[in-house]
């Protein structure tokens, strides 16, 4: 049975039913939580393995499924799922990816209380995840974009009670959404200019030609296209999503969440997305190539940055003490790869690499969370060692990913994705300092890896917690297993001997080379890797770490610049004194604005509504009641003094009538008598 | 005029004043109902035979008796001291309120040309009265007879002596 | 003067000694009694005028002083009789005793 593209929204369905029983069910739940969750993943791998047939047969063609979503009057906003290559190469890795570390998840948060909890979000993001891949609305793409970041702060923040946790989820969501705030600003701009937010519909997409020539023929501020404007904005999501500098520093800090965490979202799949997001939308950016006198390309931009993040990655790596930080670094530089691929026009290439590193990258986190996990939450690297004898099935794997991630030639996959690389870089004639820095970083990331795996491994225990470590349970490293058979096997893919991957993502056949096609630029690579291998080794594992404080060879050659690069190259406390300290000026103006100015303001009217009671009080108990009183005590006394006629003497009585009717009888008389 | 009214009328006005200047009660009371028959005589000449005998039957019967009975029943006992006689501040006053009142009432008379018939007095039976009572004017008697009852249960009422205590300490 | 000038000389007359004895003495007893002479007074009015005023209705007088006849004599039995129950209050029936409403 194949699937189309009507059916591939149970992709993201499934994991999103699994995500509801998961925050229904009680925290005793936990085989309820955690086999929905799998079973979830599961089902979405097989609904994507069973789409698989229907791509393939027509590999050129994006299939569409566009429905209404609300009724706007003049027009309606339409959302809709699209089936092609790109999308659901991305969706197996994502779900096989995804499904191992739900099983490591098993094992890791097997003594945590939350567990229940911890599979609930992990569906959630997955759901969000697969979401944004089969998206063919950017609206949509932007809903999934929005409620992975969500997922993302929950899951970093999941040991919430830990204030150093808390404050990461909050960086992370914050610093993302700046990048976000672009990706929308691009948005609203796109729809105004196209009317339509589609990627594919028949000829009316925003991906399409009609609408991108229009696009890149019109200019705004500047004398940018209007293409190039809405793919720099749209850029600005994916930096800030994908860690590119300078919105990185959130990724260091996200490693506080549990280590699976760290593996799915921060290494294989979320920081994947702003990659996918460029790929995705890479016939927008690439809409201005044509055009002749335009002052910035938006590609050219996206190189730079990337080549600039894969250096600086590289560089901040070599100087940590951190397992993950070392990880969370060497991914930051990686994703710097990807972009540079993008910008210098090879799509295919940073997909390739999108899909090798997050196979080696999730295999070295999970190892680094085996390691964790074993030696009892030790992270920091001068404390661990000797734990190649110790865990040696996590070992062996660990040394696989960490060698597809160096690149060492041939065999692992990292080599065949940096190649393709490389090679798009040295082909493109805008400039070479890409590659420059390309190479460099290439040369960089194999020293501070063969560093790690030293540090970590080999060596003797340098504290309790390594001494008293012991290899994880087989759900910990049966998916170990399978991500070091991927890291290898995914590889041969996309040999420039058989391109299968690049003529799938294209459409269309890629002319098969030979194996070393490469060349002068293969070699070098290779010698680089080479001398990062050989200098680790001299350093790191010949003399091995003899102890905790002893210090760092580069520490000892290069203190300042190792410590400079050690602090991350002091980034955050560069934000911190200006972005954040702008912020908070601004909030203290706020505060002073709204405490005087208009709680002054409100107060001074309550203070006249009081002083207006207070007067009427006043005017009332003095002045009214005391008229009405007086008045009052005057007619009292004039009672009084009336009430002194009546002497109760009934003569006097009779005597006043007497006389009182002869006086009137008088006075009638004298008036006339009427 | 006829003398025998004149008489009437100095006998009655005489009567009258004498009986209200007595300090004896008793006489006063009686020489009052000299009057009040004087004036019963006076009708009788007048030609209203009822009215001469229902002023003989309610005044000289009735009313005198009663206010015998008052004044014996008022009388001061004998270890009293003797009632103060009238002040003079009272007397003039009185004096001028009824000379006041008199003059007036002369002037009034004496001033207003009255037209009379000194013809033969109105032929009136004591038929044509009873018919008038019982007919034209009957609410007004039952009225009357009203009034007349609920003045006998009050007069009895408020001249009752207080009635036995119920109990020692009750107001 | 005609007769009927003359009769209504003697009952203003009647009503004056009515008045001043009413107003001059202190005997409760004695000035319900120039009350009554007063009422006299008027009954005699009455009676004169239908002796010699001019014919209207030719029974309205009798009818009328009939009734004030009456009245007076209910009026004087209730009046006494206060007087009584005065005098056992305040042991004397002066008028001048009964001051208790005095304001």
């Amino acid at each position: 049975m194949t699937l189309g593209v009507e059916q591939i929204f149970l992709v993201p369905l499934l994991p999103l039913v699994a995500a509801a029983i998961g925050s229904l069910t009680p925290r005793r739940g936990r085989a309820l939580a955690a086999g929905s969750a799998i079973t979830a993943m599961a089902g979405a791998l097989i609904v994507s393995c069973l789409a698989l047939p229907g791509v393939l047969a027509e590999t050129s063609a994006h299939q569409v499924a566009n429905f209404d979503w609300f009724d706007l009057g003049a027009g309606a906003v339409r959302l809709g799922w699209v089936l092609d290559p790109l999308g659901l190469l991305m969706c197996l890795m994502v779900s096989f990816v995804g499904l191992l570390i739900f099983i490591f998840s098993l094992g890791y948060m097997h003594e945590d209380d939350n567990f229940t909890r911890f599979f609930c979000f992990l569906s959630l993001f997955a759901s969000a995840m697969l979401g944004l891949l089969v998206a063919n609305s950017l609206l949509l793409f932007f809903i999934c974009w929005e409620l992975v970041g969500l997922a993302s702060y929950l899951l970093i923040g999941f040991w919430f009670h830990q204030p150093s946790a808390a404050a990461a989820a909050k960086k992370a969501f914050i610093t993302t959404r700046i990048g976000d705030l672009g990706l929308l600003l691009g948005m609203v701009w796109l729809y105004h200019s196209t009317g339509t937010l589609l990627f594919y519909d028949h000829g009316h997409g925003v991906l399409e030609s009609s609408a991108l020539t229009a696009l890149a023929a019109q200019t705004t501020i500047g004398g940018l296209a209007v293409s190039t404007a809405i793919g720099l904005l749209i850029f600005c999501g994916a930096v800030g999503k994908s860690g590119q500098f300078p919105l990185h520093v959130w990724l260091p800090d996200a490693m506080e969440g549990p280590t699976p965490v760290s593996a799915l979202i921060h290494a294989a799949t979320m920081v994947a997305a702003g990659v996918f997001l460029i790929a995705r939308v890479f016939p927008l950016m690439s809409a201005d190539l044509g055009v002749g006198n335009a002052p910035v390309h938006a590609l050219t931009v996206v190189a730079f940055i990337g080549a600039l993040t894969a250096l600086m990655g590289a560089c901040i790596a070599v100087a940590q003490n951190d397992i993950k930080r070392v990880l969370a670094f060497s991914t930051v530089s990686q994703l710097g790869y990807m972009m540079l691929a993008l910008g210098v026009g090879s799509w295919v290439a940073a997909i390739f690499h999108l899909l090798t590193h997050a196979f080696f990258k999730a295999l070295l986190f999970l190892g680094a969370g085996s390691v964790i996990h074993a030696a009892h939450h030790e992270q920091d690297i001068r404390r661990l060692g000797g734990l190649g004898a110790k865990m040696r099935l996590t070992f062996l794997t660990f040394v696989v990913g960490m060698m597809a991630l160096a690149g060492v030639p041939f065999l692992f996959s990292g080599f065949w994705s940096k190649e393709a690389i490389l090679h798009a870089a040295h082909d493109w004639n805008v400039s070479s300092l890409p590659l420059l820095m390309g190479l460099t970083g290439v040369g960089l990331t194999a020293f501070y890896m063969t560093r790690l795996v030293a540090e970590t491994f080999r060596g003797q225990p340098r504290s309790d917690a390594a001494g008293h470590a012991h290899e994880s349970p087989a759900v910990m490293t049966v998916p170990l297993l399978l991500l070091a058979v991927g890291s290898v096997l995914l590889g041969f893919l996309g040999t420039p001997a058989w391109p299968w991957l690049q003529s799938t993502l294209l459409g269309h056949e890629v002319e098969r080379e030979s194996l070393f096609a490469g060349g002068g630029l293969m070699m070098l690579s290779i010698l680089l890797v080479a001398i990062g291998l050989g200098a680790g080794w001299a350093l790191y594992l010949r003399r091995g770490r003899r102890s905790e404080s002893a210090a760092d060879p580069i520490a000892a050659a290069a203190p300042r610049t190792f410590a400079f690069l050690g602090a991350r190259m002091k980034l955050d406390e560069l934000y911190g004194a200006t972005v954040i300290a702008a912020a908070d000026a601004l909030a203290a103006l706020a505060d002073f604005c709204d405490r005087r100015g208009w709680d002054g303001a409100v107060r001074f009217v309550a203070q006249l509504g009081v002083f207006t009671g207070l007067a009427s009080r006043d005017t009332d108990e003095e002045g009214l009641n005391q008229g009405f009183n007086a008045v009052g005590e005057r007619l009292r006394g004039a009672g009084r003094f009336y009430s002194r006629s009546q002497t109760g003497e009934t003569h006097g009585y009779l005597l006043t009538v007497a006389l009182a009717f002869v006086v009137i009888v008088v006075l009638v008389a004298i008036g006339g008598g009427r | 005029m006829n003398p025998a009214a004149l008489i009437i009328i100095v006998v009655l006005l005489a009567s009258a004043a004498v009986a209200l200047s007595l300090r004896n009660l008793v006489r006063a009371a009686l020489l009052l109902t000299v009057s009040w028959a004087g004036l019963a005589a006076f009708y009788l000449w007048a030609g209203a035979e009822f009215v001469a005998f229902a002023q003989v039957l309610v005044y000289v019967g009735a009313v005198s008796m009663v206010v015998l009975f008052a004044v014996l029943l008022t009388r001061p006992a004998p270890t009293d001291p003797p009632p103060p006689r009238a002040t003079y501040g009272r007397v003039l006053g009185a004096l001028l309120a009824g000379s006041a009142v008199g003059g007036l009432l002369c002037g009034a008379i004496l001033g207003t040309p009255l037209p009379s018939s000194p013809g033969a007095p109105p032929a009136l039976t004591v038929r044509e009265i009873g018919r008038q009572l019982m007919g034209v004017h009957a609410a007004a008697l039952l009225v009357a007879g009203v009034l007349l009852t609920v003045a006998l249960l009050g007069a009895i009422v408020l001249a009752a002596a207080p009635g036995r205590r119920r109990s020692p300490d009750a107001p | 003067m005609n007769p009927l000038q003359l009769c209504l000389l003697a009952s203003s007359g009647l009503f004056c000694i009515g008045l001043v004895a009413a107003l001059a003495r202190s005997n409760t007893i004695l000035v319900l009694l120039g009350l009554e002479l007063m009422l006299n007074a008027a009954n005699l009015n009455f009676i004169a005028f239908w002796r010699y005023g001019h014919p209207g209705a030719p029974a309205t007088g009798v009818i009328f002083v009939l009734f004030a006849i009456a009245v007076a004599a209910a009026e004087a039995a209730v009046g006494l009789a206060l007087i009584i129950a005065i005098s056992r209050h305040q042991r004397s029936i002066r008028l001048q005793e009964a001051v208790t409403l005095k304001g």
